[in-house]
């Protein structure tokens, strides 16, 4: 059984499993059921200021996109911060630390953007215990619209300026929650680690409508007839949200900065490829609130074998694929492979036929009794065949030997070539 | 004192009354529409897809599911019966484990194939339950054509024709229109009288008028349909029964199983049905496992079907005969009929062990006898009442292209005519193409 004994900016957690701040750390009930079942750390839901909380709609918060068997792809929500008075969060956010020393216990906040707002709240979050703060720069609704959340975490210079008053005013970590929904995720990260941030957690939720009432003819959820975007989130949003690590952990600017990763992470796996792509640690919310806690019991036996298997540690995995994140135009251009079908595997469904010939390159042939063959003339190795076969691991992609010749092309597989010295390329380098 | 099931002899009642109920209820349930949503997610959407191609009537099976998944089941309905109008009786009665769901890719994938068959049935009696006729007819043509035999054949073949815009009289021998979907089934595959209740919806097109109680060479004369109408379409069927050619055949209780089928599902009240404490139903094939599970049903002590040859060469699928040995039907292969016993009335039979040679089929000298109060002849039907004139080709009618007889403006098509499986769906198919070819024909 691996360790998987975790330290994020100086917080230790049993495991690196996370969950965000979200409805699932709203309230002590919650987290105590959270922490019973295993999970290494929490972010307790954003806490506002002090005086009347906010109050949410009395309506669906929620709404969904599924995909086969009803499976929850994607979920978004116009659930605002806490609606609980702060004075009960901290008073309970202070009873579940003070029982469960060893778990990481970490507070999401979100004031306006005037110092004296976060000056106010810091001390009272530092007085219960906790671990760290989170600075909630991401939430795309309803809040954004009073100049918080998101409308802070749009604004590189807001997030820098925030970031450096939470650090002059608590000892507490500082942990920065971007948001997606911006153009480079490189600008809010570079000025959260500006303005001293111990770490940036990210991604927050994307602005989103799921679908549309085609009775009411109004967006879902729909309060009272009409509707309004929210934030999306789910298994949908894990490879938006991977690039966007990924992007942090290699740009040279923010590469070192700690990461938090967060976006549809919904098993192991999902946990295991963004610490891969640099998060140090994982936050979930979406695969707990469609299954409930216990799935952290599959994260935790998943990732220790899996870290078994391979004969590393925990930290060893961490920003291990980043080295292999590069830019289109480093990738090999003399990398040439064919798709190969396993006619043994083969169920004859014929999808990979009618996407081949419907909308990509003809190179499968339909033969007689159904055999499916690939046509290495043809096959300009898109990939789309095996992403569309019903059965993983039927179809693969052969690679060429260096040597070989490509009967599409004609050409010889060479060594390493890329776009930057292609003859095709007018801004190619010649070789020195 | 009532009957029960020890009770000899051949008589009604031997169940409580609340079991006849019971035990004709729907063989198969209808899948509501949240099972219907899980079992159409399982389909792939296969290119060129096998299903379709093992269906006789080519239903574009990926597409009608689909249609389901994504919440338009009448959308699929219409997919359904634009290539098979009896698609909702096909639905309840095709053997779909031999045909589409034999080939589905996920039966070679995981062993369990797509649920075509209840699928094509939520999606059809959706639209049925509306009492929604979705096809309209075409310009009246000025054509008349004379449909003999209100079976599924003919059903498919009027209602195509007048679909096109002609107009068509429907004849039948019987009291109803149907056919084998009226009187040749098992009760359980179409329960609340189903098979009335889709002829009346298919009949809502128009243009087709029926007439019941009309036989071919006695009520309807085949040259004056021939001269009346512009084209004849024949879906008469099998009425004949082939005879068991054993010794003591004659004996009272020694019945055609298509009788016993056909008066079990006329008769309003399943507990005044006679049935033997002890029930031999010789033959392989799906009438066979039709007569012996409803005498089973019934109340009958034991039921054995005894055929002639092995298990793989019976006519009923594996999956009818598990279903008869599940309701405790005995299966008995490799023995044929020697002698009927009994005085009077059947008390036994004799059967003999039979072995295949180089000739064929024999009997051996073992035998062994069966108890028998009642025994059902299931050992195929023939064709009878054809119209002279007509070439056959063996035992059926003879027919090229799309169902054309060898007499001029004459089709057939279904059970009848040469070709295809005897199934209700290959009826459907052969009664459709016909229809398309006597409209091509009369349209020139």
């Amino acid at each position: 059984m691996a360790d998987l004994t975790s330290e994020f900016v100086g917080i230790k957690s049993p495991n690196p499993f996370w969950l965000a701040s979200a409805p699932p750390t709203d309230k002590e009930y919650n987290v105590r059921r959270a922490f019973d079942a295993g999970w290494g750390g929490v972010v307790w839901k954003t806490l506002g200021e002090a005086g009347p909380p906010v109050v949410n709609v009395n309506g669906p918060r929620y709404g969904a996109i599924w995909g086969a068997n009803r499976r929850l792809l994607g979920l978004n929500n116009i659930e605002l911060i806490t609606d609980r008075p702060l004075e009960v969060n901290l008073r309970e956010i202070k009873a579940v630390k003070r029982d469960y020393p060893d778990r990481a216990l970490v507070v999401s906040l979100m004031v306006p953007c005037q110092e004296d707002a976060w000056k106010a709240i810091l001390p009272l979050v530092e007085e219960t215990g906790a671990d760290g703060i989170e600075l909630n720069f991401g939430c795309p609704h309803g809040m954004a619209e009073r100049g918080m959340g998101s409308a802070v975490g749009q604004v590189p210079e807001y997030i820098e300026m925030v970031t450096r008053w939470c650090k002059q005013n608590t000892r507490m970590p500082v942990i920065v929650k971007l948001t997606p929904n911006i153009t480079n995720v490189l600008y809010p990260a570079e000025a959260a680690k500006r303005g001293g941030a111990d770490a940036v957690s990210l991604i927050n939720t994307i602005n989103s409508i799921t679908s549309v009432d085609l009775d009411d003819f109004a967006p879902q959820p729909m309060i009272d007839g009409k509707g309004t975007h929210g934030g999306y989130c789910g298994p949908a949003v894990k490879p938006i949200a991977l690039n966007m690590v990924a992007e942090i952990a290699r740009h040279p600017e923010t590469a070192g900065l700690p990461i938090s990763g967060i976006g549809g992470i919904t098993t192991w796996r999902d946990a295991a490829e963004f610490l891969a792509l640099g998060a140090g640690n994982v936050q979930v919310c979406t695969a707990a609130m469609t299954y409930g806690f216990k799935i952290v019991q599959e994260m935790i036996s998943g990732l220790s074998d899996y870290l078994d298997a391979k004969e590393m540690a925990l930290p060893g995995l961490v920003g291990r694929a980043v080295p292999n994140v590069t830019d289109w135009q480093y990738l090999n251009l003399n990398y040439v492979t064919k798709a190969q079908i396993d006619q043994d595997a083969c169920i004859k469904c014929g999808r990979c036929f009618a996407a081949c010939e419907d909308t990509s390159h003809q190179a499968i042939a339909m033969g007689e009794g159904r055999v499916f063959t690939v046509k290495d003339d043809e096959c300009v190795a898109c990939n789309l065949c095996v992403d569309v076969c019903p059965v993983e691991g039927c179809i693969t992609m052969r690679q060429l030997d260096k040597g070989a010749t490509d009967p599409r092309t004609g050409t010889v597989v060479g060594d390493y070539a890329n776009w930057t010295t292609h003859p095709n390329n007018p801004a190619a380098q010649a070789a020195e | 004192m009532p009957n029960t099931q020890r009770t000899p002899g051949v008589v009604p009642g031997r169940l409580p009354a609340g079991a006849y109920d019971q035990n004709f209820a729907d063989m198969v349930a209808p899948l509501d529409a949240h099972e219907a949503a899980v079992a159409a997610d399982r389909c792939y959407f296969c290119h060129d897809a096998p299903c379709t191609v093992a269906c006789p009537t080519s239903i574009d099976i990926p597409l009608f599911i689909r249609q389901i998944a994504t919440g338009t089941p009448e959308a699929a309905a219409r997919t359904i019966l634009s290539q098979n109008i009896l698609g909702g009786m096909c639905a309840r009665v095709c053997p779909t484990e031999t045909l589409c769901e034999e080939v589905c890719v996920r039966e070679a994938a995981e062993g369990k194939p797509v649920e075509i068959g209840r699928l094509q049935r939520f999606a059809t009696d959706t639209l049925m339950t509306r009492g929604v006729q979705p096809f309209a007819r075409a310009a009246a043509t000025g054509k008349r054509v004379a449909v003999v035999g209100a079976g599924p054949a003919g059903l498919s073949a009027a209602h195509r024709l007048a679909m096109l815009g002609h107009e068509v009289v429907l004849y039948d021998a019987r009291a109803k229109a149907g056919g084998l979907n009226e009187y040749g089934i098992a009760a359980y595959k179409a329960v609340n009288d189903f098979a009335q209740a889709e002829v009346d919806w298919l009949l809502q097109i128009g243009g087709i008028n029926a007439q019941m109680g009309q036989r071919l060479g006695q009520e309807l004369d085949f040259d004056s349909l021939r001269d009346a109408f512009d084209a004849v379409f024949l879906g008469i069927g099998l009425a004949g029964v082939n005879a068991l050619r054993a010794e003591g055949e004659d004996k009272s209780q020694v019945r055609d199983a298509v009788d016993f089928i056909a008066e079990l599902r006329q008769a309003s009240d399943l507990s005044s049905l006679p049935v033997g404490r002890h029930v031999v139903v010789i033959g392989g094939g799906m009438t066979a496992v039709d007569a012996a599970v409803q005498s089973k049903l019934l109340g009958a002590e034991d039921v054995t079907i005894v055929y002639r040859r092995d298990a793989q060469a019976m006519g009923a699928s594996a999956y009818e005969r598990d279903h008869a040995t599940a309701h405790g039907v005995r299966i008995i292969t490799g023995a044929a009929p020697v002698r009927v016993l009994g005085n009077g009335a059947v008390a036994e039979v004799e059967f003999a062990y039979t072995e295949t040679g180089p000739e064929g089929l024999r009997l051996t000298d073992q035998t062994f006898r069966l108890p028998a109060d009642q025994v059902f002849k299931a050992i195929g039907q023939t064709l009878k009442g054809a119209p002279e004139g007509l070439e056959l080709a063996g035992r059926k009618i003879a027919v090229t292209g799309a169902g054309r007889t060898t007499l001029a403006g004459v089709w057939a098509g279904g059970d009848c005519a040469q070709g295809g499986d005897d199934l209700t769906v290959t009826a459907v198919a052969e009664g459709r193409d016909a229809a398309m070819d006597i409209h091509a024909a009369l349209m020139g």
